[in-house]
């Protein structure tokens, strides 16, 4: 099972990021291997569009699952489409690590 | 003719003067004149105006693309080329979608497939309605589909499908400097730029002047709301030598009767002076002959 956190930054101890479609990184974690992979967004800063294609790359790398603050209209239809759980965090200045410990521990 | 009525900055009253100008100039030029309201994204003006009265609605459309999966060989040249992200592949789902309110129609997929797996199809993006009016010609508004991103593509239909009109045509332009309005303003004889006495009026203003200008387009000032703010707006147009065409004073009444609909009713008599008169040195200034 892959999850997708929405990141600030490049590594566990950076901050959740609450947007999804423009997110500065993603971090995929693969529960069964423990493993992390953290992947910049390269449509952050896209003039439209950037939902649609941040949902695109989840798809690609496969992930089932999304952690973010928030979705928009068009993210939504498109993980709805490719059958990704969104999962929406509150933003408590949680490190990326911080979520991962909680996944774990459910 | 075309004069159209632009402001930079949004609610500086690019309506309450269109549709003054559409009265006052319908009784200077014996009804000879025509609004076009290209605020395609909220038009307005027929709001004020209520007892106009619908003569045809057509519905505009743009060409929209759709990807034949059986054909699709997920290469992502399409993907690549689109600048408005419209496209979205995934080989492994075999997912292949273009979301139509993000496409802008420039046919840059179509071309880019090699594998004849992109068709195009017809896409309603908002329609084109023509008013009958008590005075003037009439009153032609353009109205987007709600979700529709094609201001552009509206705005250039309704200017053709009104070009053949030889009477004077205001256009009421939607707020901004881009695209919708550079396409509202293009091939104009004149253009208003209504503005406020504020900060963000002058501000708005200034990128507005600098997009006229640009566009070698000549234009006047008009001042709305006159007495709030301060006079930067008026040394501004001085220092650079920009003409001001009239001055309406800021009325809480009027703002009352505006929120109503009701502003061409019971016009205050200082204001339709200064309309009449504004009217008079817009003939004036583009030379139109009364």
């Amino acid at each position: 099972m892959k999850t997708i956190i929405t990141s600030t930054g490049n590594n566990l101890q950076s901050v959740f990021d609450p947007r999804f479609g423009r997110a500065g990184w993603f971090c995929v974690y693969d529960r069964e291997s423990n493993s992390t992979n953290f992947i910049e967004n390269s449509f952050k800063n896209v003039n439209g569009g950037a939902g649609t294609k941040t949902s695109e790359m989840a798809a690609e790398l496969g992930a089932n699952q999304v952690i973010s603050g928030d979705f928009g209209p068009k993210a939504r239809t498109m993980l709805e489409k490719f059958k990704i759980q969104m999962v929406i965090l509150e933003d408590e200045g949680l490190s990326v690590q911080d979520i991962i410990d909680r996944i774990n521990k459910n | 003719m075309r004069i159209a009525i632009a402001s930079g900055k949004g609610g500086t009253g690019k309506t309450t003067v269109a549709i003054h100008l559409y009265q006052y100039l319908s009784k200077l030029l014996d009804d000879q004149i025509q609004l076009i309201d290209c605020d395609v994204e909220e038009p307005n003006d027929l709001l004020f105006i209520p007892d106009a009265v619908n003569i045809y609605e057509n519905t505009v459309f743009t060409m929209v693309p759709e990807i034949d999966t059986a054909q699709c060989t997920f290469c992502k040249k399409c993907s690549d080329w689109c600048e408005f992200n419209a496209i979205t592949l995934v080989k492994n789902l075999e997912f292949a979608e273009i979301n139509k309110d993000l496409c802008h129609s420039c046919g840059a997929c179509s071309l880019a497939c090699e594998f004849g797996a992109i068709r195009e199809y017809k896409n309603p993006i908002g329609t084109i309605s023509g008013y009958k009016t008590t005075f003037g010609t009439g009153i032609t508004e353009g109205r987007l589909r709600i979700g529709s991103s094609m201001q552009t593509s509206l705005i250039r239909e309704l200017k053709k499908q009104t070009a053949s009109n030889t009477v004077l045509q205001i256009l009421d332009a939607p707020p901004g400097t881009s695209c919708p309005v550079v396409e509202t303003v293009s091939g104009a004889a004149y253009v208003i730029l209504v503005t406020e006495p504020t900060p963000f009026g002058l501000y708005d203003l200034k990128l507005t002047v600098d997009l006229l200008n640009n566009l070698k387009i000549p234009f006047g000032v008009i001042v709305n709301k006159a007495g709030l703010g301060n006079n930067a707006v008026y040394a501004y147009l001085a220092a650079n030598n920009i003409e001001l065409i009239g001055e309406i004073p800021f009325s809480k009444e009027y703002a009352e009767s505006y929120s109503k609909g009701a502003l061409l009713n019971n016009v205050p008599e200082e204001l339709e002076n200064i309309y009449l008169k504004t009217a008079e040195r817009l003939l004036e200034v583009t030379g139109i002959k009364k």
